[in-house]
């Protein structure tokens, strides 16, 4: 927060609503669709999260910034949210760690930001009306102009995003000499899902979103992973087409959110936009297999449509969410596939859905056997 | 798991009077979990011996036991009721250690009775040092170094391996008693000495001090499926040293990385898990290298705690009544967040606002104690606030304390001098948050700060935010030149008109007024346990200067009561009780009934009392911009003890209307001159007094009174700075003190009467008729404050004559002061003379134990003749007490070394049981007659 106010800084919403407030980070105009997140740590892993690309973000805890940066904890190379909208920015940090302040880190990179913002009335405007489009300036503050900008940001809905964010080099994680190898497809993987893996004895190679099914097969890998990533899952014809070949192979296949919705797609289960989607490290997971609950890291809006799941006679859930029922977890009846719509990985988040990367493990050996 | 339909009737054990320690938190979780278990269909039974609670009383269970907490009262209980299961942890560690002492006696089995909600293997595995550190080990987590020791020998060698500086912890003990820190081998042996002695095994833990390490502390449920969730994780702005109960504390944690947070998150997870098997509230503390990020755990409660209370009141979440409802069979994925209603109990509550919790300290009652604070928790009470900011919150935090303080500095308790100020910086007392932002103030540098107190150099740089703005305040001479956006700012930041004021040298109207001209005002958000991401339907509440305003009045009809802010010495749990009966009579006669208090551990603000609840400082501007609002038709005063009445001018000059007694006549009994005036003109004896401004005064007021006097300052709360004098010395010394602590005020000079007897009445007066609830005769002579001393209700030695006589004044008093609702009188009694000491136009202290004792819902009626919707003749209250009923102060003297036990007229009980005798033969009562005068002092 600086110390007096400067009213520097418009946050503007497709719905016509207009906040002002003041700038922080890089100066400049940003758009892109509004999201929420209720997590009360681990902000940079938020922030570099590639699922977020293109999406401006509120913060609902009031506090960012204060234990700083530091790069271990980046999810991806760089920043991937287009804008922060928070409530109080602070440069000052403490972590004995950490590598440098919230706002060199996103002067750095060109994030541009707004603090002082009833952040509060934000979310609860996106419970009500639903996701949508917003802008923050904290350069241009003209309102008119900025109006005009904000028609030219592209709707969420049918956008692909994964192959912006995805690797365009193949690369390799973990030894050579690893009990498994593990093809990814890289539809905007977070660090923390591949490290899950080598954690557990895997190698990863990760090749770029629109690398077709022979492409992968032909590293003869044990098993194979579809990663989380960033858009519209229905927009994404070169995915599906690439999972469909996969779910016919009787190699384990493993998917995290938008790797989830690519496989449900690709046996034919439709997926929606939700109103808002969710994301947080809050969120109340019932495995039905167990019948163990979980605390997950979320972050999705768009979901497996429930009804296509039920009638489906391969498939069975194995998850859902005890807030509002929705999907949250598949396998397949007769492959060794399976997927959650949630982070396993978290980062940030709660720890208790690792032990799906076990499972994963464990399907890797006895297809082996 | 759902309900076990084999569990119909269910005994619940309260934890007793209040002691350091362990306060009217176990209120709350009692009776909230009666409330749940009731819901459910389910018979409750409750046993506790103090009467000022609401759990022990017929809203709360079915069959209230006001009996002493001993294996025969639960021996009575169970022969009388038929109980399925009895549920332990929701009376602290007392009812866990009878819970464990019935069982070893056999007592649940020879009854068939199921412990719920608790194990005790795991209980005993927590209480035992060395066994939870062993276990804690084993399971892979990391614990500070440490060795037991049961004699001094092995103490002594225990030091010499581990090396200074040591923590010495007493095994099973409460609130940190007997244990401290050492820094030389020179104070070791006392401290060893000491450990030994309080430890009821005579067994200490030695243990290496992470002296300055980060603190948190992690709240969890666990139910039958073992699903675990954290509820809330609360870091200690005052680090690892300093217990917990006396720390600055703040929710969410606000320097924790994610990965760190998880980790600890696992480790709590883990150790709930590894611990027995029960289904139930849990805490867990930890302590963080704030350099290599290193954990270790330092203790589990298994059990719901003082925390559990403060984690509920800051999230949402009622942790007792889920806990309770998971003791009966339910599982986490079954219940539904009682919050929103619609989402699932199995989450973890995430917060878009900052919490500030803050101990209540009393050092003033205890003459001779030191105000440095350690292992021991000293604090009586607390406060919490809620901001959109940390200072925000920290600002408000001071605000609820009650000490006069306007927020966190600006005001006229600042200290000036460097010197004191590093000392006490160093030294660390209850005032250490305040000194460092004096230390900012004056110039010493944010990292010089953080060395003498290793306090988080993040907290100490937003304290610094305060001092810098005030500097950019300083530029402006008044009021209507602080242009609008730095006005916006310092109210963001928490500061009252007062602050404002004081800092520029100019009244707080003329702040208030140019503030509410720039359109400046309070905006008020929810406590929704899920940051607005679901549609929540609980109408809680806090202040804050954002945008956007949630709180929408209705157009009902609406009553604002006030709380009674921290507990403290002379105003606690009973005041509390009070409020909640003035809630439900508000609903019951059709009024929206509102709630106004600061103090997380009551029942009043649970979130399902009132019809709206206001979690605000009892200040006045917080409560001013409540009232313009929500526009009620007036407020009630009576009920929340000397905190809310002392607020009576300020709503009379305000025009706010006051229901009950009206201010002029509260003002009458309060002003001692007018009262005596008032008490000669009707011919009403009292004791020969004189009023004093100056010393020279005081003393010829005493020689013509004659000593020995009682001096006192006029407007003060439980007889603080009350002293009995017995020369012109003594006299001389305790005035001075009292123009120096509390100067703008007069000194009262009382007639002591010696060896007189001292009763008092509490009675309900509607303005026509004047109803005595009961007379009750102090086994101690006057002399002792009547807080202190043993009330026997009704009287036992008094004259018919003398009991008609305080009754034919309490009488005539009532209606002279056209009391309203509720009032107390005190008498003195010598040679068969009555004597007026004083008139509480409010609820006192005794009002709960009367009700308690006869049955009667004297709250609920007094409310109603209050606002006026009953006359007294509208009820029928018949007395159902056989025998007498005692009502015992319960003193915490063991919290400070050094501090005897005398007893005079500044009163130092912290809590009270009752006592039920059934005549005048009784062991009980004989040996407090016996010893009545015994700790009388001056």
């Amino acid at each position: 927060m600086t110390e007096a106010f400067q009213h520097d800084a418009v946050l503007m919403l497709e719905d016509g609503s207009v906040f002002r407030g003041q700038a922080v980070g890089h100066k400049g105009i940003s758009s892109g669709e509004i999201c929420f997140n209720t997590g009360m740590t681990g902000y940079q892993e938020i922030f570099t999260d590639p699922s977020y690309f293109g999406q401006v973000m509120v913060t609902t805890h009031v506090h960012i910034g204060n234990y700083g940066t530091i790069d271990e904890d980046q999810q991806s190379e760089k920043v991937q949210i287009a804008g922060l909208i928070c409530r109080d920015f602070n440069e000052e940090f403490s972590r004995k760690r950490a590598d440098q302040s919230i706002q060199d880190y996103f002067d750095k990179q060109g994030i541009v930001g707004i603090e002082g913002i009833d952040t509060r009335e934000i979310v609860r405007k996106i419970r009500d009306k639903g996701a949508m489009n917003c802008l923050i300036s904290t350069s241009e503050l003209d309102e008119n102009l900025l109006a005009e900008r904000l028609t030219e940001t592209p709707n969420m809905e049918g956008l692909e995003l994964a192959s912006q964010v995805s690797t365009t080099e193949v690369y390799t994680l973990g030894n050579d000499d690893a009990a498994h190898k593990i093809a990814v497809l890289d539809l905007g993987t977070k660090r923390n899902i591949l490290n899950c893996f080598v954690k557990r004895d895997c190698q990863v190679k990760v090749f770029p979103a629109k690398t077709s099914y022979a492409d992968l097969a032909a590293w003869n890998p044990d098993g194979y992973f579809l990663s989380n990533g960033p858009g519209d899952p229905a927009s994404m014809d070169y995915a599906i087409k690439t999972a469909q070949q996969l779910l016919e192979q009787d190699k384990p296949v493993f998917g995290i959110c938008l790797g989830h919705q690519v496989i449900a797609l690709a046996l034919g289960m439709p997926t929606y936009k939700m109103h808002h989607g969710h994301r947080g490290i809050n969120h109340p997971v019932k495995n039905l297999v167990t019948g163990k609950c979980e605390i997950t890291s979320q972050n999705h809006g768009f979901c497996v449509e429930p009804e296509a799941i039920k009638a489906h006679d391969r498939v069975d859930i194995t998850h859902i969410n005890l807030n509002d029922d929705t999907i949250e977890g598949l396998a397949l009846k007769d492959k060794p596939v399976f997927s959650v719509q949630y982070h396993p990985e978290a980062a940030p988040g709660p720890h208790d859905s690792r032990y799906l990367f076990d499972q994963f493990v464990d399907l890797l050996k006895s297809s082996k056997a | 798991m759902p309900k076990d339909n084999s569990i119909r009737s269910v005994l619940i054990i309260g934890s007793g009077p209040i002691i350091i320690g362990q306060a009217c938190e176990f209120d709350y979780s009692g009776s909230q979990a009666s409330r749940s278990l009731r819901e459910e269909g389910i018979e409750v039974s409750l046993i506790n011996s103090n009467p000022a609670t609401i759990m022990t009383d017929p809203v709360t269970a079915d069959h209230i036991y006001l009996k002493p907490l001993t294996p025969e009262s639960i021996i009575e209980v169970l022969e009388e009721r038929q109980i399925d299961a009895v549920l332990p942890t929701m009376g602290g560690q007392t009812a866990l250690n009878l819970a464990i002492e019935a069982g070893k006696m056999g007592i649940w089995d020879k009854y068939n009775i199921r412990l719920i909600g608790v194990d005790l293997e795991a209980i005993e595995l927590a209480e035992n040092r060395e066994a939870f550190r062993e276990h804690a080990q084993k399971i892979g987590l990391k614990v500070a170094p440490s060795k037991i020791a049961n004699s001094f020998l092995e103490g002594m060698e225990a030091a010499q391996n581990i090396g200074f500086p040591l923590v010495i912890r007493p095994s099973y003990t409460l609130g940190g008693y007997g244990g401290s820190f050492v820094h030389t081998k020179e104070e070791f042996e006392e401290a060893l000495k000491r450990g030994l002695n309080a430890s009821p095994t005579h067994e200490v833990l030695v243990e290496k001090a992470v002296l300055g390490w980060k603190e948190y502390e992690l709240e969890l449920l666990r139910d039958a499926n073992d699903n675990v969730v954290i509820i809330c994780t609360v870091e200690n702005l005052d680090p690892m040293g300093i217990h917990t109960g006396d720390s600055i504390t703040v929710a969410p944690a606000m320097t924790l990385a994610d990965s760190t947070y998880q980790q600890m998150r696992n480790e709590g997870i883990l150790l709930m898990r590894s611990m027995g098997n029960f289904a139930g509230g849990c805490n867990v503390q930890f302590s963080i290298d704030p350099v290599t990020e290193e954990i270790i755990v330092i203790e589990i409660n298994p059990r719901v705690s003082r925390s559990s209370a403060l984690a509920s009141k800051a999230t949402g979440y009622p942790i007792a009544k889920i806990a309770a409802k998971m003791a009966i069979g339910y599982t986490l994925d079954e219940l539904k967040n009682q919050i929103t209603k619609t989402t699932s109990a199995y989450f973890e509550p995430t917060l878009d606002y900052v919490i500030v919790k803050m101990p209540r300290w009393n050092f003033d009652k205890f003459k001779g104690s030191v105000n440095t604070l350690g292992l021991q928790m000293k604090s009586v009470g607390e406060v919490m606030a809620i901001g959109r900011n940390f200072l925000e919150a920290l600002q408000k935090a001071c605000q609820s304390q009650e000490n006069n303080r306007m927020g966190l500095g600006a005001d006229k308790k600042e200290w000036i001098r460097t010197d004191d100020i590093l000392e006490r910086l160093e030294k660390v007392g209850d005032d250490r948050i305040y000194r460092v932002k004096d230390a900012l103030r004056l110039g010493v540098p944010v990292k010089s700060i953080c060395n003498i107190t290793k306090i988080d150099p993040w907290y100490i740089e937003q304290i610094k935010r305060l001092v810098d703005i005030e500097k950019e305040l300083l530029r402006f001479n008044v009021a209507e030149d602080i242009p609008e956006s730095l006005m916006r700012q310092l109210k963001t930041m928490g500061y009252s008109d007062a602050q404002i004021a004081w800092i520029m040298r100019i009244e707080e109207d003329q702040v208030r007024a140019h503030r509410k001209a720039l359109g400046i005002r309070r905006t008020y958000k929810m406590v929704d346990t899920c940051a607005a991401e679901f549609e929540a339907k609980t109408p809680y509440f806090y202040s804050t200067f954002d945008n956007e305003n949630e709180s929408i009045p209705t157009d009902r009809k609406k009553i604002i009561v006030l709380g009674s802010g921290p507990n403290r010495i002379g105003q606690g749990i009973e005041f509390d009780y009070c409020c909640v009966h003035g809630l439900i009579a508000l609903k019951e006669a059709g009024y929206e009934a509102i709630m106004i208090n600061c103090n997380p551990e009551t029942v009043s603000t649970d979130f399902d009392m009132a019809d709206k609840l206001y979690f605000e400082p009892v200040f006045w501007e917080h409560i001013e911009e409540i009232i313009e609002l929500e526009k009620p038709e007036g407020v009630i005063i009576q009920l929340g003890g000397q905190t809310a009445l002392k607020l009576a001018e300020k709503f009379h000059e305000h025009g706010i209307k006051i229901f009950g007694t009206d201010f002029k006549n509260m003002d009458m009994a309060e002003d001692r001159g007018a009262f005596s005036d008032l008490l000669k003109e009707m011919d009403i004896p009292y004791p020969k007094y004189g009023v004093a401004e100056t010393i020279e005064e005081a003393l010829k007021i005493a020689n013509e009174v004659g000593y020995p006097v009682l001096i006192r300052p006029s407007y003060v709360l439980g007889g603080q700075r009350m002293k009995i004098v017995i020369n012109d010395h003594e006299l001389e010394r305790h005035v001075l003190s009292i123009f120096k602590h509390l100067p703008d005020n007069k000194v009262l000079i009382d007639q002591f009467l010696e060896r007189a007897k001292e009763a008092e009445i509490d009675s309900i007066c509607d303005g026509e008729d004047v109803h005595i609830m009961g007379i009750m005769e102090h086994i101690e002579p006057a002399g002792i404050h009547s807080g202190d001393s043993s009330a026997v209700l009704p009287t036992y030695s008094l004259s018919d004559q003398v009991i008609e006589t305080m009754k034919d004044y309490t009488k005539r008093l009532a209606l002279a002061l056209k009391t309203k609702g509720l009032i107390n009188i005190q008498f003195a009694i010598k040679d068969e003379k009555v004597y007026v000491i004083e008139a509480n136009p409010r609820a006192s202290r005794t009002t709960p134990f009367i009700a308690k004792a006869y049955q009667v819902p004297y709250l609920n009626i007094a409310t109603k003749v209050m606002i006026g919707a009953n006359k007294l003749k509208d009820f029928e209250m018949v007395n159902n007490l056989d025998g007498y009923a005692i009502k015992v102060p319960v003193f915490s003297f063991n919290k400070f070394p050094n501090v005897d036990k005398r007893l005079g007229p500044e009163m130092k009980s912290t809590g009270e049981a009752i006592r039920f005798i059934k005549d005048l033969n009784d062991p009980f009562f004989r040996e407090l007659d016996r010893n009545r005068s015994l700790y009388l002092y001056q």
